[in-house]
């Protein structure tokens, strides 16, 4: 079996990010960046996927010079083999067209991404994959299971709702996090990736952008909020009054 | 510029208000169909060639969120998603897990493609008639099983009047005792954001935000937790929030009625012998 791994790079969890000189993205500049977290959670089910009924593991990523990175990671995880496809746009419609071409190529058997990103947050990139290479696609999956020539998953619905859902391979799955144990890397791993191909190729012609950010800021609060300052105890103190006289539950 | 909603049960009011808002005359359908991505795409794609409107408009749902970006791809759009403001073209957005917010601009040759938050619009107001549409095509390759839930849930955190619920902040599992502590002091529920349960520090029932419940206690004290918008759904109704966090950009201060900014770790046992103190 055949699958393939989408992944997207992000800045690091809580880092402090700042908005850049132009007000239309953030400073990435002395950032450091991770594997998306949904999309590492799609790369352990592909890597527990391939345990199980053997094949081949690839993993895609668009994006800059940096994103090779991510990518030796996921081949220090176990990954087979990397496509980095090297564009600068973070537009959607033009990544997932660029991730298209690319994996139309592999044609392979099941296609993992997280969710959603970290950053953009839109998560629409594996769907909007679906449409692009023709292939059925469901989304928020908890649990993957394959049977033949087909794969049946387990859907996230809201307030704690689940569908299953079956649908035929070749198909496109986005995954939610926490559906499985995240592996770290081993020195074994890390020390193997480095002879594993990692291949760079240009993006496909690109589609024109649908949306544009036209600035980024931070949020107005909708509540003026009391913040208390000083050690622990001190605003410890502030609060029990809070809790006290104004919500009256203590 | 005439609007199209498509219209579910979940949040049917706020997309028809937030349809009139976008421009006029309002067209309101729901499909008569089971759900599937496949048969929905398909079934809005009809709409949309018999309506030709400027905007379609969604409630941000999971079932949205399923097929509208698939929709969107057809006509050479993405799906400006989870809106919670517009001035149309342009249309608000949270990113980077809500620590800002994006004005995004639509471009090119309509139809484009809004999802609306829950909670951004107001129902009240909103007078559309919805029709119900009849696909002619009803072919899907996903075929869907009935929705369940994995057992019946042994805690309702919807009748708890306060509520401490507990992030990544904690950092691990041999952590959690000390926002149990707060718990016991309070006579508190405990809950907890969608990673803890994840990662079985909690169990699944106790978790807050889209996936898990929603709650709205009298006061809902929320420790290590970030307040991603997925949280935040679960728990912005609470009377009173509370928040402790050591990131004073994080976005639960947006919503929090009280702050705390500092480590939780001398925060909350403070906390608890101020509490003790008090109630002794």
């Amino acid at each position: 079996m055949k699958i393939a791994v989408a992944i997207k790079q992000v800045p690091l969890r809580d880092s402090p990010l700042r908005v850049n000189a132009a007000g239309t993205w953030i400073e990435e500049d002395n950032l450091s960046f991770e594997i998306n977290e949904p999309d590492a959670y799609a790369l352990e089910e592909a890597l527990q996927l391939r345990e199980k009924h053997g094949g081949e593991v690839i993993v895609i990523s668009a994006g800059p010079a940096r994103v090779a990175q991510s990518l030796r990671e996921a081949l220090a995880k176990g990954a087979d083999r990397a496509i980095h496809i090297d564009v600068a746009t973070l537009d959607t419609l033009r990544v997932a067209s660029s991730l298209a071409a690319a994996l139309k190529a592999e044609a392979p058997d099941l296609i993992l991404t997280g969710l959603q990103s970290d950053d953009l947050g839109y998560g629409q990139t594996g769907v909007i994959l679906a449409e692009l290479m023709g292939l059925p696609h469901s989304t928020i999956i908890m649990q993957v299971e394959i049977l033949s020539g087909q794969v049946r998953v387990k859907r996230e619905l809201e307030d704690g709702w689940f569908q299953h859902i079956q649908m035929p391979l070749p198909a496109i799955l986005t995954i939610q996090s926490g559906l499985n144990k995240l592996r770290y890397a081993t020195l074994m791993g890390i020390k193997k990736a480095k002879t594993k191909e990692l291949k760079v190729i240009t993006a496909a012609e690109a589609p024109q952008a649908s949306a544009v950010i036209e600035k980024i800021y931070a949020p107005e609060k909708n509540k003026q909020g009391q913040i208390f300052d000083g050690d622990a105890k001190t605003a410890a103190a502030k609060l029990v009054e809070k809790l006290r006289f104004e919500a009256r539950v203590i | 510029m005439s609007v199209l909603a498509i219209v579910e049960q979940r949040m049917s009011g706020e997309v028809l208000a937030a349809a009139q808002q976008f421009g006029s005359p309002v067209v309101a359908y729901s499909i008569d169909q089971p759900y599937t991505a496949d048969a929905y795409t398909a079934a809005v794609e009809e709409l949309i060639r018999k309506v030709n409107p400027e905007y379609v408009v969604f409630g941000h749902t999971y079932q949205t969120r399923d097929y509208a970006p698939k929709l969107a791809a057809r006509f050479g759009h993405i799906l400006i998603g989870d809106v919670i403001a517009a001035k149309p073209p342009v249309f608000v957005r949270q990113m980077f897990q809500g620590k800002f917010n994006a004005d995004v601009r639509a471009v090119g040759d309509g139809p484009h493609f809004i999802s609306i938050q829950a909670g951004a619009w107001r129902a009240e107001g909103a007078t559309a008639q919805v029709e119900t549409y009849s696909p002619t095509s009803t072919t899907s390759r996903q075929v869907a099983e009935a929705p369940f839930r994995e057992s019946a849930r042994a805690v309702d955190l919807t009748a708890a009047d306060i509520i401490v619920s507990v992030g990544r902040g904690i950092k691990e599992k041999e952590n959690i005792p000390v926002v149990e502590a707060l718990g016991q002091a309070l006579g508190a529920e405990l809950a907890a954001s969608r990673p803890i349960c994840d990662a079985g520090w909690l169990p699944m029932e106790r978790q807050v935000g889209s996936s898990g419940q929603t709650v709205a206690p009298k006061v809902y004290i929320a420790v290590g937790i970030s307040g991603a918008i997925q949280h935040l759904v679960g728990m912005k109704g609470a009377k009173t929030i509370v928040a402790i966090n050591k990131d004073r950009d994080a976005p639960i201060f947006e919503v929090a009625d009280y702050g705390i900014v500092g480590d939780l770790f001398e925060v909350v046992p403070a906390l608890v012998e101020e509490i003790k103190k008090t109630k002794s």
